[in-house]
């Protein structure tokens, strides 16, 4: 039992989730393959906002992952960067927007 | 980036059988992963045999202007090997009763070859259908003895397949040293301007992509439409096809997976990749290649590891190609790199 959280060689071992519930598991990689084909939105942008959200969700499997994916795809580090900030710039709005909750309190209850 | 080869700084990797042991050891050694044998095993595919032979493949030599970092040969200017006028008259004779369709001169840069035109004039008196030259493209640009190149492959309708890592300068520039994306663009301009990839022009430019670091690579179509939208508004060039060759784990590219501790994970990789359809038209079945001294090989990647075709006939003096035709092909773990994804070859990707 590895003594740390995450290891980077836990990410080949994915697929393994399947064998203590092989039709979820099934169900779940059917599901995900077919999400990253071409679409409405080409494999090259699903790539991107798999990056962004792998930032957000502060997945270290899926940012190495996506990253990789990129690489291969031919996604610039500078694309990739804005990726990141849009992701960034959402999760970081989200909490700021809750600043708008804290002024209405504020405001009800001062006099 | 290292200015010399593996052999020249007298590094352990320059040695093919000290690549070989740590392509056996470790995680295949141990299990991990399996052997290439199994593997293609599984499919029925071993022993893996030839079909029928359609490219010659001749290294003209190790020396190169250029020291890539990810070089499967170890080139460089440091190298001296080069094939001998003596030898391109044995592969003479061979070109003219072989029953291949393709020609296909390599390196090192070939053209650093002082025999190469008239080698290159010679063979292509010999009816070879398509008669490819691999060039650099920054060996054009290099000296002004090369200048003249790009109308010497025009006279010659020589097939130009030429490497361009990327169609940026940071990752170009990267693997295969300072200034040299700004002079492949200048070349592959001077190309286009004789007539190379022209419409209504029967002159052939093809260029290779290989990944600039420890990732494979992805669908050839979707990169080759990269690069052509990407040249064509930055620079104004034309190629025919891009041919995507996943980068093989030996000489200075295997130096770098160990230096940047990424061996493991690229080997993964290159397994879990592995396809048994890429198996099926693998180079090596189709192709035999010719070193600058004139032994025989299964493939580029095989001569660099010195493993020489398991035949009675192992040198180009006593070529024989029914003889080598019945051959076993010698593989070992490298070769995974030519199975993985959609297979990758000298021609691009298989499948």
């Amino acid at each position: 039992m590895s003594k740390s959280y995450y290891d980077p060689a836990d990410l080949r071992k994915f697929g393994e989730i399947t064998e203590w519930s092989e039709e979820l598991g099934k169900k779940f990689f059917d599901y995900y393959g077919k999400v990253f084909e071409e679409g409405a939105l080409s494999a090259r942008e699903k790539s991107l906002i798999a990056l962004a959200v792998s930032h957000v969700v502060k997945c270290p499997y899926c940012i190495d992952a996506y990253t990789k994916d990129g690489l291969q795809r031919g996604i610039t580090k500078e694309e990739m960067m804005e990726a990141v900030h849009a992701g960034a710039a959402i999760e970081s709005g989200a909490t700021l927007v809750h600043g708008v909750q804290m002024m209405n309190k504020y405001k009800k209850l001062s006099m | 980036m290292s200015l010399k080869s593996l052999k020249a700084r007298e590094d352990d990797l320059s040695s093919p059988q000290r690549q070989l042991e740590l392509l056996s050891e470790g995680i295949f050694e141990e299990g991990e992963l399996p052997t290439f044998k199994d593997k293609i095993a599984e499919s029925g595919h071993f022993p893996l045999k030839p079909k029928k032979l359609e490219i010659l493949q001749l290294n003209l030599g190790y020396m190169c202007n250029q020291v890539c970092s990810h070089c499967h040969v170890d080139a460089g200017p440091d190298r001296k090997e080069v094939m001998t006028k003596e030898t391109m008259q044995q592969c003479l004779e061979v070109i003219k009763n072989t029953g291949a369709h393709t020609l296909d001169l390599t390196g090192g840069a070939p053209e650093m070859n002082p025999n190469f035109r008239w080698f290159v004039e010679e063979a292509s008196k010999a009816g070879i259908k398509d008669f490819i030259a691999r060039s650099n493209l920054t060996i054009i640009l290099a000296n002004k003895k090369y200048h003249d190149l790009p109308d010497f492959f025009k006279k010659h309708n020589v097939h130009v397949v030429s490497s361009l890592p990327f169609y940026k300068r940071e990752k170009t520039d990267k693997q295969r040293g300072n200034g040299v994306f700004d002079k492949s663009i200048k070349a592959l301009q001077l190309l286009n301007e004789v007539g190379y990839a022209q419409p209504g022009s029967d002159l052939k430019l093809d260029l290779v992509y290989n990944p600039s670091g420890a990732f494979l690579p992805t669908n050839q179509a979707a990169m080759e439409n990269d690069f052509k939208k990407a040249l064509k508004e930055d620079f104004n060039i034309d190629f025919n096809s891009l041919f995507a060759i996943t980068n093989l784990p030996i000489s200075r590219f295997l130096e770098y997976l160990i230096a940047s501790e990424n061996y493991e994970d690229y080997m993964y990789s290159l397994v879990d990749a592995y396809n048994p359809a890429a198996v099926e038209n693998v180079m090596c079945t189709n192709t035999i290649s010719i070193s600058w001294d004139g032994w025989l090989y299964d493939c580029d990647f095989n001569q660099m590891l010195d493993l020489k075709v398991n035949s009675k006939v192992k040198h180009i003096s006593e070529y024989n190609e029914d003889l080598l035709n019945d051959r076993n092909i010698i593989i070992s773990q490298h070769c995974y790199g030519c199975t993985a994804g959609a297979g990758s070859s000298c021609q691009g990707s298989t499948i």
